[in-house]
């Protein structure tokens, strides 16, 4: 039976350039695999990966294998699962690790079905016992009610990592490290889906994801209307961009590029503003890495005032506007 | 051509219970006993995009579960709102599974129903939210799969599927048999009619074991875990809200923008 040893990153690319997510993952990487006084690798698989690979080295990696193909333009798994298989089967890694993207989630349970290992998903926090060198994996249970350690002593040990949860090195481009042109054939006859067409639901103005301050509304907005106003003011004023809770999403009111939550997108912004939403576990899952979070909801009991550092109890309709007509003459004062 | 659908559901507390309510003790969620148990919102979700398809091309609905005492009720939901059969793997042994035993024991089930041209799962049970299973049955069974999915239609032997990306969604086409991970963004599951309620008070489940899957009690539920649970706990957070007050709401929102102002946070 192969040794296995070392931590592979199954990287991924945005926009040309490494992801936010890699970055992440390659500093979480660093630390377990200093841990363990063994190698940081990571896979990046495209059509082109040009200049990431030597990005992932300035964030922590000693080896970066590179795989193009044309047929990894676009992920699909069927493609993306040869490389990544095979390359795992190569080196014998003792961990992989992936983001908890759509990537990673449409991937890794694939991967790990396939290998006959088992997956640890979304984990917020890994950790390896130098005793027996396993990897301890903390996630998430019950929408966020609760946390769970899990552990495994199946080899590689296959975890996702929920993104913003690990902060990544210092870029270093000074730092040393090799970059590996890796060939894997594909057997794109093995390719079962075909991506028809791509559609960008994306709404104008600053990316979620970007935004140092949300206007984040809920169910309790009661329609589509107050999302492009009563919100949009004040996120307008503040430079930052207007989300959603699910429910909206959910019945079309919003783009569910806005959704934020245990599954929809995760932020971090300074300030979070939460209006006529409950705080549902699930909800707040994709929030509580902001700095400061402040409640608008007409219930004092509603769970989201004890996640918020300020709130107000009161209707929006009321709330809001005044909110925001005194921050614009304060902010022009 | 009508075509054979399978939903996998899982019966699961309710997760919209209040947060206050979950509370671990010995390593276990035990939650009041007002909190009654539900099928997975995605399941639901799933349901619903299995029933579309009936309304249009027509089929057959089985639901699928793995667990242990299952509550009539709750679970005959899925035939209540229009689904065909319901099949249980009900058993003691069926009891603490992991993604790994469970989608195992749903391939053996689905293999042994033989007949399918589409699996629907949820993309994440609403209790454990490992969004494992579905892919795992579909590497199993060697079917493909398409997940994230808002909007599935069949025409021709292919299913086109509305697979919702971070900024948007791509129109994919898969060859059936296939298995399809469903998100939320189709809107709720129907209600049940009272006819639906009826018929479905009348109806049996299927109940099978361990053995009628074809494995031992030793090869499911919490005996052929893969991962284990070492410790579940509760992160302790301190509630530390400050209720911005006025005369009237209006005059609170104001009051809040000059306390921002204050602490320096805008
Ligand atoms: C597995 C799973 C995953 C999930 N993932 C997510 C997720 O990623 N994101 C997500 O958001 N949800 C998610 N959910 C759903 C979640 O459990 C809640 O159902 C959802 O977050 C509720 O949204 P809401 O707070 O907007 O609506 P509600 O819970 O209905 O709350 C509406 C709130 O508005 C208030 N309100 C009403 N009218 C007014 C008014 N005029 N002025 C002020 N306040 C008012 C009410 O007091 C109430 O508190 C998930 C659920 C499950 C089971
Ligand atoms: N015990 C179960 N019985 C039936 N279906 C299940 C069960 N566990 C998981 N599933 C299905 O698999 C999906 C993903 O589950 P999980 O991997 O546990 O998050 C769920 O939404 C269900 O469709």
């Amino acid at each position: 039976m192969a040794e296995y040893k070392d931590i592979l990153v199954c990287g991924e690319l945005a926009d040309g350039k490494l992801a936010p997510i890699t970055a992440e993952l390659l500093g979480c990487g660093r630390k377990l695999a200093d841990d363990l006084k063994e190698g940081l690798f990571c896979l990046l698989a495209s059509d082109a990966v040009g200049a990431a690979s030597k990005e992932a080295i300035a964030f922590g990696a000693d080896k970066v294998y590179v795989v193009e193909h044309a047929a990894l333009k676009e992920y699909q798994a069927d493609c993306y699962i040869q490389v990544a298989e095979s390359l795992v089967k190569e080196l014998s890694p003792r961990v992989v690790l992936m983001g908890q993207t759509s990537m990673g989630r449409d991937l890794a349970p694939r991967l790990a079905f396939r290998l006959g290992t088992s997956l640890t998903t979304d984990c917020l926090d890994l950790s390896i016992d130098t005793e027996t060198k396993l990897l301890t994996q903390t996630r998430p249970v019950y929408g966020g009610n609760a946390q769970a350690i899990f552990v495994s002593e199946l080899m590689p040990l296959m975890v996702t990592v929920r993104s913003k949860a690990m902060s990544p090195l210092e870029r270093d481009d000074s730092r040393k490290g090799e970059v590996i042109p890796t060939k894997v054939d594909i057997d794109t006859s093995k390719v079962r889906t075909k991506i028809l067409e791509t559609v960008k639901e994306e709404a104008v103005g600053i990316k979620l994801e970007d935004a140092p301050v949300i206007v984040c509304g809920g169910r309790g907005l009661g329609g589509p209307e107050p999302f492009q106003t009563t919100l949009k003011e004040l996120a307008d004023l503040l430079h930052g961009a207007v989300g959603a809770s699910r429910p909206p999403a959910d019945n079309g009111w919003v783009s569910e590029a806005l959704h934020i939550g245990l599954t929809g997108k995760i932020v971090a912004p300074d300030i979070y503003i939460a209006i006529a939403l409950s705080g549902a576990s699930q909800h707040t899952a994709g929030c509580t890495g902001s700095k400061h979070i402040i409640a608008i909801n007409k219930d004092p009991e509603a769970n989201i005032f004890r996640e918020a550092e300020f709130g107000v109890v009161g209707k929006y309709e009321e709330v809001v506007p005044a909110l925001t007509g005194k921050l614009k003459e304060l902010l022009a004062g | 051509m009508p075509i054979n659908m399978i939903v996998c559901c899982k019966q699961v507390p309710d997760p919209e219970a209040p947060p206050a309510v979950f509370k671990v003790a010995n390593n276990k969620m035990t939650l009041p006993p007002d909190v009654k148990p539900v099928i997975g919102q995605y399941e639901e979700f799933a349901l619903e995009a299995a029933l579309r398809i009936k309304d249009t091309v027509g089929g057959k609905i089985t639901a699928l579960s793995v667990g242990n005492n299952f509550i009539r009720d709750v679970i005959k939901k899925a035939l209540a709102v229009g689904g065909d059969e319901l099949i249980l793997l009900e058993d003691e042994a069926f009891d603490g599974g992991d993604s790994w035993s469970t989608a195992n024991a749903m391939a053996m089930a689905i293999k042994k129903i033989g007949e399918y041209d589409l699996i629907f799962c949820g993309r994440q049970s609403s209790d454990w939210d490992a969004g494992q299973v579905g892919l795992g049955v579909a590497e199993i069974l060697g079917i493909p799969a398409v997940t994230l999915a808002r909007r599935v239609e069949v025409t021709d032997g292919k299913a086109r599927v509305e697979q919702v990306i971070p900024d948007g969604y791509h129109v994919v086409e898969v060859t059936l048999p296939a298995l399809i991970v469903v998100t939320s963004g189709l809107g709720a599951l129907r209600y049940a009619t009272l006819k639906g309620i009826m018929a479905a008070a009348k109806k049996q489940p299927v109940i099978w074991k361990p053995a009628d899957i074809g494995l031992e009690p030793s090869q499911v539920g919490a005996a052929a875990r893969r991962s284990k649970l070492d410790k579940l706990f509760q992160p302790v957070k301190e509630a530390k809200c400050e209720i911005v007050e006025g005369e009237t709401a209006a005059e609170a929102g104001a009051n809040l923008a000059v306390r921002l102002r204050e602490a320096k946070l805008l």
